[in-house]
């Protein structure tokens, strides 16, 4: 039994830190270290351990400083909310099997307490019904313009994630020849360009692609030199994760970035895409292929698991993976109606606008409208 | 990206110097017949014999083992070949009219053949060459003198240049026009014409300084070149095709175009001859085609030789390719199948003053073969070849490679080969000159080729010349429209000409269905699957006596219950009733039918267990021999897939394309219609340059339409998604990891895998159980595409023995202590999973990286050239942009890729097939098959030497020769790369080991340590969806608990 001290709870030292915890009717209180908290799992295992219900599966929730209520079931948000408490940490814990999922979510704890206007506009309430928030294990990544932050202007990277729709890809590829600035001037080039959209496909519907798009890369690697087969059996094998990184037909909706357009010309952008790209791109894939190494192990093996994880701590790409995980929360408490099939062009390039405050004068250019 | 990958794998020194000893890439030795020959020469002198060909290679033969090739910088059609004799030089005539120079000279021991000089005849003086018509300077005929100094070269002008040997210099002074020629020729015969090309030229066989010059129109004369003087002239009337001359140069025969030839006596008494001693038209009297060649051959035992080729019929037999040999009264007219391109005699070098040539055989070049007449054995019979096999005689289906075979089987497919043959010559190969350097071979490999017509032929692949062993036939167990038997032949004897067919090429199959699709044979029980188009899978028994019984006849139903498919494409082959005689050799015992009789796609063998599996494009079925019945029929098809059902005309597709067309040209009226308005934006300049030239670049290429693909993943229900790809018996874990027994695996086009545990009873009960199969896992790979290959690797990562392997003691016994793990190797992913519990534990996707797919897959043992006795099992595999690329396993490492094939060369890709030990074949033409080699110790290339004895110095031609082991291949997809690994001699002559099982241990970045592999980058999810039937409930229990979990991973594995 893990009794807490009762001093050291009301000391409120700098080491530990308390914990009021909530299941059903019953309270527990106890402590923590507040520099180690330690994982996610040890947490729950506590949590099941001092409610004493071992093989109770639950709901962890806390409420953050603004009072809302917020789910803890990974390391993350576990560390979130234990370097946010202040001054104790309150659990609140939910049967999974009656869980209520809207419990969760801005606004919920001052909304609790404002029954009374609930009971005078009652109308107003069932009009706006809690909008429900899925469980983070179920959201899946939808299509997105990607890396905008390390690519040249006049490049974008495009993932399509054909994962969990119905619809096509629905694009054509063929040759043709572009125009390079290069050293020695002009230089026609071979290369790869979408030739035609289907309506209604992944590629039409989400606006991220269109005809005669250069293509650069597939997947990180580079599509130069390679023939149209090729490059049609790469996207093919890659088709349940495609990242295409092209030079977009219609160059006046990029997005400008002063620290970028003062310094790049067209040749600097063009010679540093190869040297720089593959190899952040290799890193943030990397991330990609360790979760779906998880996946794909039927039976228990960490074995995989380590291999990946040891290969991203040589590297050095902690801003990339900081992003990932800030775009990751964000997109975690979307409103589920968004996240559907019929997310627009629109509200994706809007969110990487929110990273990028300094052009909100260039909105009408944000909008690819293609 | 492949270097970026490399380097990033770790440049460990020792990995890069054992890759260094293990892997080398080089074509070594071309198989078969060359393709398109056009021009044939022979040194009697050396014995040795060229070939060139429609694409400018040179080829040149000696005895078995002895081969040069060549090729001409220029791709143009080789006309003409000449030896120096016994010089080892080569003059070859090309169709550019340019004039080139080989020698075969030796270099540490062996003879290369390599091309020195050429020479372009210029126009003729006073003419620009640019203006002058070329055909004026174009060389008709050459002539090599004895001396081996001077080349005479005809011209269609007429006139006659010299040329110095070897150093190929004009002696202008030397050249003899017709006008030199003219004046001696009497007026009323000149008639003011002229004489027309220079159709022959031919050296006195006595006097070298005297030439016979024989021009189209019939004039021939004999040219003293001392003098330069017309020493004789004969009048001919009639267009003049060659000229020979009389052993003792007393006589000369002229051939002509009407089918005729001319005895001219050679009378020095008077200068001119007018009439022939004898002229005749032996096939007439009805008009007959040109008689090209002629030749004189005096014979000590009567009457001499003449054989000329062409001269037949015109309206009865035009279309025959015949070449006579006429002794006396005893004419032969050799019946070819293809065009006759050349031939020559051979007989004694040193023939006395009065002696008689006695020629020994007559070796004839027609278009498709080489065959060779033995003309001192009564009857005139045929010499088998023992190399320029005509591997196409009937079209290529198949070929299968099988290394190592035992002496046992390899006397008795020998001894059932000659009991084929019985009317073949004894006499020995005429064509001897030269000295195989190569070591004997010290394994036995077996290839074999299936054919359109449904014989299965055996080829002794040991060493540098492809020997034929035995040609089994199965069409005779059929009944088919065609009886084969040999009445034509018969009822021809009366016939006049009389028709004497040679030659085994025969391009035409009675019937399509009897193709051979897959073969699959035991070495150690001479156990023989073959398959054939027609959804026959024969199961054959090597039988050293003749036998005559009845065939068993099983059908196996793959589609099983399917409704709704109706089979559009041919029917099954009928076999006939009741007992059929088979010859000694490989007899069937059972006969399985697949229904529908689609064409077998996948066909393996296991004879321990009686078992042999084969597949279709509808399903997969497994077939007990022992007991002649069928365990398993398990149909593939997907639902929607009619395109397996209804063959290739499918309506649904044609609909498809017109909506596609139709709506890209309402796109394209579109595009055009709306030309946009160039905004100004305030970005930067060079953003507006790029965005211009982006645009720029755009719209012109909409109007042209281009070649556009699909960008779209593989769905369930793609055409053709049931075709079983691969089939593989294993004794492995698959039930549970403390059992192993007997299973089998089969792969299909849509990236499935089904895997069967089998209850084989043991050896003693097999006639009284039966064996059973029970689905073990399916498993379905989430990328979708075809499943190439399937192997179990053992706890220490080496491949499974075959049957009888282990019990014979040929094998190490496989690990079956540590866990097992198998490698899928998709067309676009190999992958390892471990087992039983299939979980992925590496993988390297290919095609994801390198936009190639694979197209053969093997698991190849490399010995090291450096030390003895370590050797590495890896994965070689052919992709379809021609590339060979070799994997370690299991951990799936890139090591090296060589460029072997052109991508272009589909039906080369397609026919490639790897030996055990790290080399392979594929067709460079329908004809030949390419040989080569990728281990550093398994060579298997031409070692020879040439005795020459020149006449002259040549030192000063001697040239930087490139030390490569073959010169370009013939057909030009030879893609150069760098010799890195040029091995000496010495070490590609060292035999591989016999299964090398040891790994050394030690290096850091051994292949074998999946650990470290590194974990691909490219992010995509693939899935693989594992049917489970057979774990047990515990384990299904523990699947579960790890199904909740791990919640992250989608709901693909289903647990029954």
């Amino acid at each position: 039994m893990n009794r807490p001290h009762r001093g050291a709870a009301g000391s409120r030292g700098l080491g530990t830190m308390e914990v009021k915890s909530k299941f059903g009717a019953e309270f527990r209180r106890f402590s923590l270290e507040r520099s180690k908290p330690g994982k996610f799992e040890e947490f729950y295992g506590l949590l099941q351990h001092v409610h004493k219900i071992p093989n109770v599966d639950v709901l962890v929730g806390y409420t953050d400083i603004h009072g809302d209520l917020l789910p803890i079931n990974n390391d993350d948000n576990y560390h979130k909310a234990v370097s946010t408490a202040n001054p104790l940490l309150r659990i609140f814990i939910q049967r999974k099997e009656d869980a209520d999922y809207s419990a969760f979510g801005t606004d919920t704890m001052t909304r609790k307490k404002n029954v009374l206007a609930n009971v005078l506009r009652p109308d107003n309430h069932k009009k706006k019904p809690h909008i429900v928030i899925s469980m983070p294990q179920d959201f899946r990544p939808v299509s997105s313009i990607i890396d905008v932050d390390i690519l040249p202007e006049t490049h974008r990277r495009v993932r399509l994630y054909k994962y969990g729709t119905d619809k096509p890809l629905g694009f054509y590829i063929r040759d043709g020849s572009s125009v390079r600035v290069t050293p020695h001037g002009l230089e026609k080039v071979p290369g790869i360009f979408i030739s035609r959209l289907v309506p209604g496909g992944l590629a039409q519907s989400t606006g991220l692609l269109a005809v005669n798009d250069e293509v650069l890369e597939v997947n990180g690697i580079e599509v130069s030199g390679k023939s149209l087969d090729q490059v049609t059996d790469m996207m093919i094998a890659n088709s349940r994760n495609l990242i295409i990184t092209v030079r977009p037909a219609n160059q006046r909706n990029n997005v400008v970035r002063n620290s970028r357009t003062s310094g790049s010309s067209g040749q600097s952008t063009e010679s540093s895409l190869p040297s720089s790209t593959p190899n952040i791109l290799t890193n943030f894939l990397q991330g990609e292929e360790e979760s779906d190494e998880e996946d794909i192990i039927i039976e228990d093996s960490g074995e995989p698991q380590q291999i990946p994880k040891a290969v991203r701590s040589s590297e050095s790409l902690e801003s990339l993976t900081q992003i990932e995980l800030h775009e990751s929360t964000q997109n975690g408490f979307l409103p589920s109606s968004e996240i559907n099939l019929n997310h627009s062009a629109g509200s994706i390039s809007m969110e990487y606008e929110e990273h990028d405050p300094d052009h909100k004068s260039l909105e009408d250019g944000t909008i690819i409208t293609l | 990206m492949m270097k970026f990958r490399f380097r990033r794998q770790g440049t460990d020194p020792h990995r890069d110097r054992l890759r260094h000893d293990l892997f080398a890439f080089s074509k070594t030795v071309e198989h078969g017949f060359p393709n398109q020959p056009s021009s044939l020469a022979f040194d009697p002198k050396l014995r040795i014999m060229a070939i060139g060909t429609k694409s400018g290679a040179v080829k040149v033969y000696g005895a078995p083992g002895v081969e040069f090739t060549g090729l001409h910088k220029e791709t143009a059609t080789v006309t003409q070949l000449h030896f120096l004799p016994g010089q080892g030089w080569l003059l070859s005539l090309l169709d550019d009219n340019t004039l080139h120079l080989w020698e075969i000279y030796q270099k540490e021991g062996c003879s290369h053949l390599e091309e020195t000089r050429s020479f372009g005849l210029p126009g003729r003086p006073g003419f620009d060459s640019a203006n002058c018509s070329p055909s004026i300077t174009r060389v008709t005929v050459i002539l090599l003198k004895s001396t081996c100094d001077v080349a005479c070269l005809g011209t269609e002008g007429g006139g006659v240049y010299f040329l110095t040997l070897p150093g190929l210099a004009l002696l202008e002074e030397k050249t003899l026009f017709q006008d030199e020629i003219l004046q001696s020729v009497p007026d009323d015969y000149r008639c003011g014409k002229a004489l027309g090309p220079v159709e022959s030229i031919q050296e006195h066989p006595r006097d070298p300084s005297k030439l016979l010059i024989g021009y189209s129109r019939g004039l021939v004369i004999i040219w003293d070149q001392t003098t330069r003087t017309v020493d004789h002239l004969f009048l001919g009337n009639q267009q003049l095709e060659s000229l020979a001359w009389e052993h003792s140069g007393k006589t000369i025969v002229s051939s002509h175009s009407d089918g005729g030839y001319m005895v001219w006596a050679v009378n020095s008494s008077c200068q001119k001859t007018q009439q022939p001693v004898m002229s005749t038209i032996p096939y007439g009297p009805f008009p007959c085609k040109a008689i090209n060649k002629i030749l004189w051959r005096t014979c000590e035992s009567g009457n001499p030789f003449i054989i000329f080729n062409g001269g037949m019929p015109r309206a009865s037999y035009g279309d025959r390719h015949c070449v006579s040999v006429l002794q006396g009264q005893t004419l032969a007219t050799l019946d070819f199948t293809s065009r006759v391109i050349d031939f020559f005699t051979v007989q004694g070098t040193e023939v006395a003053e009065g002696g008689f040539e006695n020629p020994r055989a007559l070796v004839v070049l027609v278009e498709e073969e080489l065959v060779v007449i033995d003309l001192q054995t009564p009857g005139w019979p045929t010499i088998p070849a023992p190399y320029l096999a005509p591997l196409h005689s009937s079209a290529i289906t198949c070929s299968y490679h099988i290394s190592n075979v035992p002496l046992k089987l390899w006397e008795r497919i020998i001894s059932a080969g000659e009991q084929q043959s019985p009317r073949l010559s004894s006499a020995s190969w005429p064509i001897n000159g030269g000295k195989n350097l190569a070591q004997e071979p010290t394994q036995r490999g077996l290839l074999l080729t299936g054919h359109e017509d449904g014989t299965v032929r055996f080829w002794d692949a040991s060493a540098v010349s492809l020997k034929p062993l035995y040609k089994l036939g199965t069409a005779n167990i059929f009944q088919t429209d065609c009886e084969h038997n040999d009445s034509l032949n018969q009822a021809s004897e009366e016939e006049w000409p009389p028709f004497r067919k040679v030659g085994c090429f025969d391009p035409y199959s009675d019937d399509p269905r009897l193709g051979i699709q897959k073969i699959a044979l035991c070495k150690y029980t001479a156990k023989m699957v073959v398959a054939g188009t027609a959804g026959q899978v024969l199961v054959m028994e090597l039988s050293d006596e003749k036998s005559e019984h009845a065939v068993s006849v099983a059908t196996v139903d793959l589609l099983q219950d399917r409704e709704g498919f109706t089979w559009k494409g041919h029917d099954r082959l009928a076999p006939k009733n009741g007992p059929v005689a088979f010859a000694p050799g490989f007899q069937p015992s059972v006969l399985v039918q697949c229904v529908p009789p689609a064409a077998v796609t996948a066909v393996t063998l296991h004879s321990e267990w009686n078992l042999v599996a084969f597949g279709t494009s509808h399903g997969f079925g497994l077939f007990d021999y022992y007991r002649r019945n069928p365990v398993l029929a398990r149909c593939t098809l997907h639902p929607n897939d009619s395109l397996a059902m209804e063959g290739p005309l499918s309506r649904v597709k044609s609909l498809k394309k017109s909506l596609r067309q139709s709506f890209r040209r309402i796109r394209k009226s579109r595009v055009s219609g709306k030309k946009r308005v160039n905004a100004n934006s305030p970005s930067s300049k060079v953003q507006e340059a790029n965005a211009q030239l982006a645009e720029q670049a755009g719209p012109p290429e909409v109007e042209m339409t281009p070649v556009q693909r699909r960008i779209e993943p593989r769905s369930p229900d793609d055409s053709l998604s049931g075709v079983v790809r691969c089939l593989y018996f294993a004794d492995t874990f698959l039930r549970d990891a403390a059992h192993h027994g007997p299973t089998m695996w089969a792969g299909t086009n849509s990236g499935s895998v089904f895997a069967y545990a089998l209850e084989v009873p043991s050896q003693e009960k097999f006639s009284e159980r039966a064996v059973e199969a029970v689905l073990g896992k399916e498993i379905q790979l989430m990328h979708r595409a075809p499943v190439v290959a399937i192997a179990v690797l053992d706890g220490r990562g080496n491949p499974l023995p075959e049957p009888y392997e282990v019990s014979r003691d040929l094998a190490k016994a496989p690990d079956m202590q540590g866990s097992h793990s198998m490698l899928i190797s998709s067309e676009e992913q190999f992958k390892v999973f471990t087992l039983p519990k299939v979980s992925a534990k590496t993988k390297f996707k290919l095609t994801a990286h390198e936009g190639c797919r694979v197209r053969k897959v093997a698991l190849v043992s490399f010995a090291s050239a450096t030390s003895e006795d370590y050797a590495e099992n890896c994965l070689a595999c052919l992709t379809n942009l021609g590339d060979i690329h070799i994997f370690t396993v299991p951990g799936l490492r890139p090591q090296v890729h060589y460029g072997c094939i052109r991508k272009e060369d589909i039906s080369g890709i397609a026919s490639c097939v790897f030996t055990k030990h790290g080399q392979g074949f594929y067709l460079i033409s329908p004809s030949e098959f390419e040989r080569f080699s990728l281990s550093t110790r398994n060579v298997t290339e031409p070692l020879c030497s040439l005795e020459v004895s020149r006449l002259q110095d040549t030192s000063c031609l001697s040239n930087n020769f490139m030390v490569t082991p073959k010169l370009p291949q013939a057909n030009g997809t030879h893609v150069p790369h760098s010799p890195e690994a040029n091995h000496s001699p010495a070490d590609s002559d060292r035999s591989p080991e016999e299964h090398q099982a040891a790994f050394s241990p030690g290096p850091v970045d051994s292949p074998n340590s999946s650990m470290e592999n590194p974990l691909d980058t490219t992010g995509d999810i693939t899935v693989e969806e594992v049917k489970d039937f057979l774990a047990s409930s515990e384990e299904a229990e523990r699947n579960l608990r790890n199904a909740s979990e791990d919640e992250a991973r989608p709901a693909g594995i289903l647990i029954k």
